[in-house]
């Protein structure tokens, strides 16, 4: 792997061993010296060109407990407030030397652009870009059902589960993260959202589509991904006429959570709308393991960077 | 103004790739054609160019060319861009609006007309804005553009729709008076707000929001009704869509006047290269499906579509090495027209030269009523020719381009075809692919962006 | 590399067994029970060796085998190794930690060839992260020299006198199908850290 962009690069098996590595990872975090010294000596750089505290944060505690260096480079504050342009951007991350490039960007194809542009040849990771892809947030969520739910599988996958995704799938970087790896592992997914809210083509996925949340729910899914309503983007632009439309039929109510099996999980990305597109008591419920996501990114992220920077592959292929 | 060049005899071409014959080339005008089977002698000074295995074309006539000047000489010029006309095989590209400052009065397209003379590589014959600094909302001196000096009868805001149906079907209605046409850059602006490429399949795998074909097709067919219904002339600029192809193929069957053009890259391009996040294939309207590449080429076949025209839009390196969503829209198009053309239609056996001649000639200047372009290869007519060799076959090379801006989607490409002669009214403007002076000699240095000192 | 007429066998299936037993027998003479010890593989042949030595000191002291996960376990060092950046990408293996820890107990290190004494060192490392056994113990079926480092092992199958050149190669049953250590004459350095 020499950078991870998209899950539609991964093989199965490479997907497999992200996860083995971050279990790996995660059994290291829960001993008393969380510290390992496995990247001493690598610069990694947080290229945040979109504000996301989340998951910067997130990366940067993977990178700092493998020891590796970080350089924070945020749109607030910096030349790339000022109009520099990523190109300009990438070159000078080039010349500092810069070992790995965690990028997040509002512009869909960003990480990709840096990635195969000639402008840098370090390896890129892909921490959002626009409404394309999410692949770490795709790999903790996997990871986080593997934990639950992988005594049910019998297999290194997600063979037999079926995840249902709510929301707005037609902006989601995390839907279209999680429709790839969760098939590529055997998974069946299901997206529900109303129509205007799912790309007109996505019949094309390797997932099913519904429209009606109840009638998902009431095939017994073994985990529900709730994902976060823009509310900013969703009214203005007319995709549902209101709030409470939405949560009547999109919205992961008490009474909703409830008809699930006994083992089925809840996720969200995050930033929840508590009370929009799930209940608080939900979130808060005992199915709910959002919190746990969160622990998981962190060890996920660890396994990224190691399987891009601990290994000859660069000098290799140099 | 210049000395009389000497006379040219072109040896052994194929005439509209129909039949082999010699022509004479004489004070600016053919002065002879060899009958079938025949041959001319050269007269006393002449030059002998062997035409054998050419076709001989009228040059060829861009109706939909961005020279960018004024306001965008970063990206080209006048001089730049008709220099890539030459190379192309053009003796007359139309020059869109979308300047800075528009070219919505009269002063704007007179300077146009001016400095294409100066340039004096191919005719440029401006195209005037239907709005006032293509704004949507007030029309444009219209009448004074057409009685100024460049005799302006197309008019477009291409690059932005004319949207307000109203004001659409007042400008039809008005250039109806000097009989000029409304060029239509069809696009629903609300069904494209931030689009970024085809909405389809690939559009939703790669996160980029889409530009439905319905908002190219819905204004076309608001379009065509409104012409029927004042009884006006509408042209549409780069139609993309199957289903625009089928509006146009109705409204012609109902009597609509109502022709359209197809771009050379949407006739062998699709979306799919957009793939790779590279701006190079960034372009409004976008680059479609293989079905649509499919129904463009069977309409230009059947005659639905009457022109390619190329939508030459040269951009500056930095507008395109950006993320897509940031990245400028358009790509250059002028050097591979006629490439392009012969490898999607004449090698498919679709179009003979014949028919290429209709498309990339004749037609376009009889939209635009310009009566000096676009004319047969007969005794008595104006020599605008292009000598075309349709055998060697080369990959495309931005560097050796003569536009400005090497924004070509077809780049590292192997298109077959060579410009062997190009005659502006019998004066040389290419020989064997390099542009040439007034005086006959190569432009000193033919391409090259601009030294960085002098970028700023 | 196996070329059969460069490779010699140095132990088989019996002399294996013998040098476990003598060296389960050591552990113990050095006066520690069963109460006071963690054996820790370390991956990937290090791991059945472990187990053995566990297996041989439970029945030495006459407590149930199923007691084994008690005593043994395994201890991946890859995160801790110097040389990641010199090799493809490593898949790290699993650690497993006896459930009473290491805390104040006796951790006997487990492996199968002693050598530049790196993966050692790395393991030393490793276990910091997870506890602050009473004292560290090294075992290792074959010591082949040549450390660079100043590390030595407690108790040694076998000494084996080599060249850098020669590799040294064990096999197991439990990993591959049979028990036998080979010494091949190689003509670039061994890979066996």
């Amino acid at each position: 792997m020499k950078h991870f962009i998209s899950i539609a690069d991964l093989s199965r098996a490479e997907a497999e061993s992200v996860l083995a590595t971050s279990e790996q990872m995660a059994a290291t975090q829960s001993r008393s010296i969380r510290k390992l010294p496995t990247l001493v000596g690598t610069t990694v750089v947080n290229l945040f060109m979109e504000d996301s505290t989340r998951t910067r944060i997130s990366f940067e505690a993977a990178a700092k407990r493998l020891s590796a260096d970080v350089i924070n480079f945020s749109a607030k504050g910096s030349s790339l407030s000022k109009g520099e342009s990523l190109k300009d951007t990438a070159l000078t991350l080039q010349a500092m030397g810069a070992d790995a490039v965690v990028v997040r960007s509002s512009s869909s194809g960003a990480a990709h652009l840096l990635a195969h542009s000639g402008w840098i040849d370090q390896p890129i990771v892909n921490a959002g870009d626009g409404t394309h892809e999410h692949p770490t947030q795709a790999m903790l969520d996997a990871f986080t059902l593997r934990r639950h739910l992988g005594g049910r599988t019998g297999t290194a996958g997600l063979d037999g589960l079926h995840v249902v995704i709510v929301g707005d799938i037609l902006h989601s970087r995390v839907a279209r993260s999680n429709v790839l790896l969760l098939s590529l592992l055997g998974a069946r997914v299901t997206l529900v959202a109303p129509p205007a809210l799912l790309p007109v083509a996505s019949g094309d996925w390797p997932c099913e589509v519904s429209y009606d949340l109840d009638a998902a729910l009431a095939q017994g899914p073994d985990a529900v991904m709730m994902l976060r309503v823009q509310r900013e983007r969703m009214i203005g632009g007319g995709f549902f006429p209101t709030e409470g439309e939405y949560a009547r039929r999109y919205g992961l109510s008490e009474d909703r959570a409830a008809r699930l099996p006994d083992h089925a999980l809840v996720l969200h990305p995050g930033p929840m709308n508590r009370g929009f597109e799930i209940a608080g008591s939900v979130a808060d419920g005992p199915r709910s393991v959002i919190v746990e996501q969160v622990a998981n990114g962190v060890s996920v992220r660890m396994a990224v960077l190691y399987h891009l920077l601990a290994s000859n592959a660069r000098e290799d292929a140099s | 103004m210049t000395t009389a060049p000497a006379p040219i005899l072109i040896v052994g071409g194929s005439l509209y790739g129909e039949r082999t014959a010699d022509l004479l080339i004489q004070d600016g005008a053919i002065a002879a054609i060899s009958a079938e089977g025949e041959s001319l002698e050269a007269p006393a000074g002449a030059e002998v160019i062997d035409a054998a295995g050419c076709v001989i074309l009228p040059g060829l006539v861009d109706l939909h060319t961005h020279l960018r000047e004024p306001g965008g000489e970063e990206a080209e010029t006048v001089d730049t861009g008709t220099r890539a006309a030459a190379r192309g095989g053009f003796t007359a590209v139309h020059a869109m609006a979308n300047t800075t400052p528009v070219a919505d009065t009269a002063g704007v397209v007179e300077q146009v007309l001016r400095r294409g003379e100066e340039a004096g590589h191919c005719d440029v014959r401006p195209i005037g804005a239907v709005t006032v600094g293509l704004g949507g909302e007030r029309m444009a001196e219209l009448d004074a553009m057409a009685g100024s000096r460049a005799r302006v009868r197309v008019f477009s805001d291409d690059g932005k729709c004319v949207h307000d149906p109203v004001l659409m079907r007042r400008a039809l209605e008005y250039v109806k008076s000097f009989d000029g046409v409304i060029a239509q850059h069809a696009q629903d602006p609300r069904l494209t707000e931030g689009a970024q490429m085809h909405e389809g399949a690939v559009s939703a795998q790669l996160g980029l929001a889409g530009w439905p074909a319905v908002a190219e097709e819905s204004i076309i067919a608001r379009d065509v009704l409104l012409a029927e219904h004042v009884g006006s002339r509408l042209h549409v600029c780069h139609l993309s869509t199957a289903g625009s192809v089928e509006i146009v193929r109705w409204a012609k069957q109902r009597g609509v006047d109502v022709t359209c053009e197809v771009t050379p890259h949407h006739l062998m391009l699709t979306d799919e290269l957009v793939r790779g996040y590279d701006a190079t294939y960034k372009v409004n309207p976008p680059l479609r499906t293989a079905a649509d590449v499919e129904a463009v080429r069977a309409g230009l076949a059947d005659g639905t579509i009457d022109i390619v025209a190329t939508d030459h839009a040269p951009h500056p390196r930095d507008a395109k090495d950006r993320e897509w969503d940031q990245a400028a829209m358009g790509m250059t198009g002028l050097e591979t027209a006629l490439p392009v053309v012969q490898r999607t239609m004449v090698e498919t056996g679709r179009l003979s030269w014949r028919d290429v001649a209709r498309v990339l000639s004749e037609a376009p200047s009889r939209i635009a009523r310009d009566t000096t372009q676009g004319r047969p290869l007969a005794v008595g007519e104006a020599a605008n020719v292009l000598v075309w060799d349709p055998r060697p076959v080369a990959a495309v090379d931005p560097a050796a381009h003569a536009s400005r801006s090497t924004n070509t989607p077809f780049r590292g490409r192997e298109l077959p075809g060579r410009n062997l002669l190009t005659l502006l009214r019998g004066r040389p403007t290419v020989r064997d692919g390099l542009v040439l002076d007034r005086s006959g000699a190569p432009v000193p240095g033919e391409r090259g962006p601009l030294p960085a000192a002098e970028e700023d | 590399m196996n070329d059969a007429a460069h490779t010699t066998a140095v132990l088989g299936s019996d002399e294996i067994r013998r040098a476990l037993t003598r060296i389960a027998h050591e552990i113990l003479e050095g006066g520690h029970g069963a109460d006071d010890l963690v054996l820790l593989g370390i991956p990937h042949r290090g791991v059945p060796l472990a187990d053995r030595l566990a297996a041989t000191i439970l029945e030495a002291e006459g407590r149930p085998a199923d007691r084994l996960r008690d005593l043994a376990g395994s201890l991946d060092i890859t995160l801790h190794r110097d040389d990641l950046r010199r090799s493809p990408t490593r898949q790290p293996a699993p650690t497993v930690i006896p459930p009473g820890g290491v805390d104040g107990r006796t951790v006997v290190l487990v492996d199968d060839v002693l050598y530049s004494g790196r993966t050692i060192r790395a393991a030393l490392d490793a276990l910091s992260g997870i506890g602050r056994p009473a004292a560290v113990r090294l075992a290792v079926l074959v010591d082949r020299g040549h450390r660079e480092l100043p590390i030595r092992a407690d108790h040694v199958g076998k000494n084996l006198p080599t060249s850098r050149s020669e590799r040294v190669q064990v096999r197991l049953r439990e990993t591959d199908g049979v028990d036998e250590v080979t010494i091949a004459r190689g003509t670039e350095g061994s890979t066996r850290a």
